[in-house]
């Protein structure tokens, strides 16, 4: 009898380490995540509108209808990102997400100034290795560090009322992001 | 043998022991770090980088992306005051006044996070939608056929849920309970 209690001990105790052991691994090994919906249909630093959820069809469930959303996923192996998003009317924000998901950073439009959010994404690796005085002149510009190398930027702008979610959308679909050195190029 | 049997049985354990809690914790949305006034619940921390392991699997098992901190908050209600489970086929009135913030939105769900067809294609409001009383508080009358003043329509689901969110708003993880964060009371008026 005793010896089958401790076995059942013995049972719960490992129970307990594979209960932790799921936990820890299943968000590196999910593929239902919001990042890996969305990889399918957004190419690598690309803005991309979403499509309006609906009752029938929605890209992840607990979407805000009340805003337009765009997304872009990112890769920064190649070098930093440039990001510009034109304000909408209402309300408009940019968070930023690592490949698992994990929210790291948002800006909303009133830390932004002249009509448009615009900003720097790059690795710590790639902040650090930026000429000095590029640094200096970029002093009044916004750098977004990424603690990963490839992740979502989520776009979104509030249509107040339904009759403004077409200049919501517009207003997102707008936005860029792309190579800094693309960028400068086209400039 | 004995010790076959022993191992086997040791291991069984193990495996619904680890596997059922892991099920039960992410079939109940547990997290740590819950902010809880009335009936709405919020887990600010989850759109940070502190976010806890229990959070993070269940983001990956349920495929939503959650609002970072310095964008907003959410808040969820799956029942009303009295702890009765928000039901499509009655009238809930949502009344009172909301935390301070730019802009806000109330959403209806399905219990899985789809939105609830209906007629009027209507899923929510936003702060700007939503008719006030004089002292600037309001109600919302969610229920399956149409109301006077600012009806949000269930489509007669049995089970929903609301999400009250906010924009560009102080509340957040260090906001203390209380008189700070007013949140609109949920009461089930009439069911059928």
């Amino acid at each position: 009898m005793i010896r089958w209690l401790l076995l059942l001990l013995g049972g719960v105790l490992l129970g307990g380490i594979v209960h932790l052991a799921t936990i820890f691994i299943l968000p590196r090994t999910a593929t239902q995540d919001a990042y890996s919906r969305l990889t399918p249909i957004a190419p690598v630093n690309k803005v991309v509108p979403l499509p309006e959820p609906t009752p029938e069809k929605a890209m992840m469930p607990f979407m805000d209808p009340a805003f337009a959303e765009a997304v872009c996923r990112y890769d920064l192996t190649q070098g930093p990102l440039k990001l510009s998003v034109p304000l909408s009317t209402a309300y408009t924000s940019v968070s930023f997400y690592t490949n698992e998901d994990v929210a790291y950073y948002a800006i909303n439009d009133r830390a932004a100034g002249r009509g448009a959010i615009v900003l720097d994404l790059m690795t710590p690796e790639q902040h650090s290795e930026m000429p000095e005085n590029e640094n200096i002149t970029a002093a009044d510009r916004l750098i977004v560090e990424s603690p990963s190398l490839t992740g979502l930027i989520a776009i979104r702008a509030l249509a107040p009322e339904p009759g403004l979610m077409p200049a919501a959308q517009h207003a997102v679909a707008a936005a860029r992001c792309k190579k800094t050195e693309e960028a400068k190029a086209s400039n | 043998m004995r010790l076959l049997i022993g191992t086997l049985f040791t291991l069984v354990i193990a495996a619904i022991v680890g596997l059922g809690a892991t099920y039960l914790a992410l079939s109940h949305d547990t997290s740590f770090g819950a902010m809880t006034i009335g009936r709405w619940t919020a887990y600010p921390k989850t759109g940070t980088t502190d976010i806890d392991p229990y959070a993070r699997a269940l983001l990956a098992r349920t495929g939503r992306l959650p609002i970072a901190l310095g964008d907003g908050v959410a808040f969820i209600a799956r029942t009303d005051d009295k702890g009765r489970p928000l039901d499509g086929r009655c009238n809930v009135m949502l009344s009172g006044v909301t935390p301070a913030a730019r802009f806000w939105t109330l959403t209806l769900y399905a219990v899985n996070g789809e939105l609830a067809p209906n007629s009027v294609h209507r899923h929510g409001f936003t702060s700007q939608e939503i008719v006030r009383r004089a002292d600037g508080s309001f109600s919302v009358v969610v229920a399956p056929r149409a109301q006077p003043g600012n009806w949000l329509p269930t489509g007669g689901i049995e089970r929903y849920i609301l999400a009250l969110r906010f924009y560009d708003t102080s509340v957040g993880v260090a906001t203390k309970e209380g008189r700070e964060v007013p949140m609109p009371a949920i009461a089930t008026r009439s069911c059928p």
